[in-house]
C-alpha cells in the first residue's frame, strides 16, 4: 500500500493509483451497508410514497390505477381531513407560543441566579424523556370528570368544571397543554444553551450605560441577543408540535366528533385501519411538505445564528 | 447574568415561581405514583391527599406485573433498543469513519444522501416500510420492530462530527501499525468519541422505548409489544377502570429512563437535545 522510498516516477504513480483504488474499495466497505440501508429504508420510500399518492391503491388490492392528484382534491375536500388539519394548526399555533414563552420565562429565571440551577433544570426537563403513552394515562386521571385532582381543585375553590377530554370545546386546548408540558424542558434547555453564550462583556457595557437592574439588563441584552436562538426553538418546537400523536391515540382517538384529530392520527388512521393506501400516502406527503418546509427553514436561521455566536 | 447578586426578595421570587412552575411539570407524575399506592376505594372517593389510609401499593403493583404482561413489554423494550443501538452503531460507525477520514470518489454525493434522509421524518416512513416488511413477511415479529431503524442518518451525521475533530495522524499511526481501516474503527475511533456514543445511546434508546407510533403498525400479537403500545393495551383491556393497578403499570413503565435520567443529568440533556434538533 506504501509507495516504495526509492521508486521511480512511473512506480509512484502506479502506487498513487493503486493506493486511491485501494481507498475506493475500503471506503465501499466502510460506507456500502449503511448507504444500502440509507437508499433502502429512507430514500427510495420516500420517493414511493410520492409515487403511491398518485394512484388509488388500497392495501391488499390486486390492482391500482394512476389517478393523478385526485388524492389531494379528495383530502382537501374531505371534512374529516380538513378538520384534522385546522386542529393541527391550532394545536401548532398554542403548542408553540405557549412553550417559547413559558421555556423563556422559566430559563431567564434560572439563569438569574445559581443556586439550584441544575436542580430546576432537571424537574423541568423530566416531562420531555418520560413515555408519553404511559404519562398520558396520568393525564386521563387527573382530568377524570369526577374523580380527577384538576376538577377537585375547581370545584374547591368552586370555579366551574369541565369533562374535559369530552367536550369538543376544551379538548384541543387540553391536548396543546399537554403538549406544552412535555416540550418545555426542551424549549427550556435551549433558551438556558442560548443564553450561556451571551458574551459577559455586552452586559458590562450595558452596566455602564445606566443598565442596571435585572429588568433593565433582559431587555437590552438577553432578549435582542436570544433572537435567532428563538426563531430556532421556535422552529423545532414547531415540528414536535406537529408530530403530535400519543395523547391523541392514548386518550381521545381523534374524538369527540372530529374535534381532535390531528394530522399524525388522521394519515395513521387512513393508511393503516382504514387501509386506504394511496389517500394516506397523500397525507403523508402533505404532512412531510410541511415538515420539510420547516426543517429546511430551520438550517436556514441555524447558518444565520453562526454570525452571532 | 450572576455578575449582580440578585437582592433577598429577588431571589425569594425566583425560588416561588420556580417551585410553582416545576411543581406543574412534576404533578402527573407525582399523582400517577399516588394513585398507583391506592386501594379503589380511595381512589374513586376522590380527595387531594397524596398517601393513602390504606397502603394498596402491592397489590396495585402485582396486578400490574401478573395480570398484563407487563414484565414481557418491558424485556421486549429493552431487547428491541439493545437491538436498534447495536446495529445503529455497527453500520453508521464505519460509514461516518469513511465520510470523515477516507478521500473517495462520490463522498459528497454520499454526505449529501445522508443529509436528505437526516430530513425526513420517520411518521413519513411507515406506510412504505410497512408494505416492505409485509411483502418480506417480517410484520408481528421482532425483526418488524427494529429493521426500520438499523441505520440512523443522525448517527452517522454525529459520528462523523466527532471523528473529523480526531487528528489524521492518529489513522495515520494506526495505519503504520498494520490496523485495518476497521480495527481503526472499532478500536481507536469508537473508543475516542466516547462522548459521541454516548449522546448517541441516550438519544437512540429514549426514542425507541418511547415510540408509539410504529409499534402500534408493526405488531399486533401482546406478546411482542414493547411497553408503550403494552401500556395502552393494558389500558385498552378489563383494567381501562381498574386505576391502581393502570398507575402502577404505568409508573413501571416510567421508571426506567426516569431514574437514568436522574443518574446522568447533564448525558441526558446532551444527548436528546442533540437528537431532536439534529
Amino acid at each position: 500500500m506504501h509507495a516504495h522510498p526509492a521508486a521511480s516516477p512511473a512506480a509512484v504513480g502506479n502506487a498513487a493509483r493503486s493506493r486511491r483504488r485501494g481507498e475506493v474499495l475500503r471506503a465501499c466497505a466502510l460506507v456500502g451497508p449503511a448507504l444500502l440501508l440509507l437508499l433502502v429504508l429512507f430514500l427510495l420510500p420516500t420517493l414511493a410514497i410520492l409515487g403511491i399518492a398518485l394512484t388509488d391503491w388500497q392495501f391488499g388490492a390486486q390492482s391500482l390505477s394512476f389517478v393523478g392528484a385526485a388524492n389531494f382534491q379528495e383530502i382537501f375536500a374531505d371534512a374529516t381531513f380538513r378538520a384534522s388539519f385546522g386542529n393541527t394548526l391550532v394545536y401548532v399555533l398554542i403548542v408553540v407560543p405557549g412553550t417559547v414563552v413559558c421555556a423563556l420565562v422559566v430559563a431567564l429565571l434560572i439563569e438569574a441566579d445559581s443556586r439550584f440551577r441544575s436542580f430546576y433544570r432537571a424537574i423541568h426537563f423530566l416531562p420531555f424523556m418520560a413515555t408519553l403513552a404511559a404519562m398520558a394515562i396520568a393525564w386521563e386521571a387527573l382530568l377524570h370528570p369526577t374523580i380527577g385532582l384538576v376538577n377537585q381543585m375547581l370545584a374547591a375553590i368552586g370555579a366551574p368544571t369541565a369533562n374535559w377530554l369530552r367536550d369538543e370545546r376544551t379538548v384541543l386546548p387540553v391536548l396543546a397543554i399537554i403538549g406544552i408540558w412535555q416540550n418545555l424542558g426542551f424549549a427550556l434547555v435551549l433558551f438556558m444553551a442560548g443564553l450561556k453564550a451571551i458574551p459577559r462583556d455586552l452586559y458590562d457595557a450595558a452596566d455602564i450605560d445606566g443598565a442596571s437592574s435585572w429588568m433593565d439588563r433582559i431587555l437590552t441584552v438577553t432578549l435582542p441577543m436570544l433572537g435567532p436562538v428563538s426563531m430556532f426553538v421556535v422552529i423545532v418546537v414547531a415540528l414536535r408540535a406537529f408530530e403530535a400523536f400519543d395523547t391523541v391515540q392514548m386518550l381521545t382517538q381523534g374524538g369527540p366528533g372530529k374535534a381532535s384529530e390531528l394530522l399524525l392520527y388522521t394519515l395513521y388512521r387512513e393508511s393503516f385501519e382504514f387501509l386506504r393506501t394511496g389517500y394516506g400516502a397523500a397525507i403523508t406527503v402533505v404532512f412531510l411538505t410541511i415538515v420539510v418546509s420547516l426543517t429546511l427553514f430551520q438550517a436556514r436561521v441555524m447558518d444565520r445564528k453562526v454570525h452571532y455566536s | 447574568m450572576s455578575a449582580h447578586r440578585l437582592s433577598l426578595p429577588a431571589r425569594l421570587t425566583r425560588h416561588a415561581v420556580l417551585i410553582v412552575t416545576g411543581g406543574m411539570m412534576l404533578l402527573p407524575f407525582v399523582w400517577m405514583i399516588s394513585l398507583s399506592l391506592k386501594p379503589p376505594g380511595e381512589i374513586f372517593h376522590g380527595g387531594f391527599s397524596l398517601l393513602p389510609d390504606r397502603w394498596n401499593a402491592w397489590e396495585n403493583y402485582t396486578t400490574a406485573l401478573t395480570a398484563a404482561p407487563l414484565p414481557r413489554f418491558m424485556l421486549n423494550g429493552v431487547a428491541v433498543c439493545a437491538a436498534i443501538l447495536a446495529l445503529q452503531i455497527l453500520f453508521c460507525a464505519p460509514a461516518a469513519y469513511a465520510l470523515a477520514k477516507l478521500n473517495f470518489r462520490g463522498r459528497e454525493v454520499v454526505f449529501g444522501l445522508v443529509l436528505v434522509a437526516l430530513l425526513i421524518p420517520h411518521q413519513v416512513l411507515a406506510l412504505p416500510l410497512f408494505i416492505l416488511g409485509y411483502q418480506l413477511g417480517l410484520l408481528n415479529s421482532y425483526a418488524a420492530l427494529i429493521f426500520p431503524f438499523v441505520v440512523s442518518p443522525f448517527g452517522i451525521f454525529l459520528f462523523r462530527q466527532f471523528f473529523k475533530g480526531i487528528p489524521d495522524d492518529i489513522v495515520h499511526a494506526a495505519r503504520l501499525d498494520g490496523l485495518s481501516e476497521f480495527s481503526i474503527v472499532w478500536r481507536i475511533m469508537l473508543p475516542m468519541a466516547m462522548p459521541a456514543v454516548i449522546a448517541f445511546s441516550i438519544f437512540s434508546v429514549v426514542a425507541h422505548w418511547n415510540d408509539l407510533f410504529w409499534p402500534l403498525i408493526a405488531v399486533r400479537q401482546e406478546e411482542l409489544m414493547p411497553p408503550s403500545l403494552g401500556i395502552m393495551a393494558f389500558k385498552n383491556e378489563e383494567a381501562g377502570n381498574d386505576y391502581g393497578p393502570l398507575m402502577a403499570g404505568a409508573s413501571l413503565v416510567v421508571a426506567p429512563l426516569l431514574i437514568a435520567f436522574l443518574c446522568a443529568q447533564r448525558w441526558f440533556i446532551e444527548g436528546l437535545t442533540a437528537g431532536a434538533t439534529k
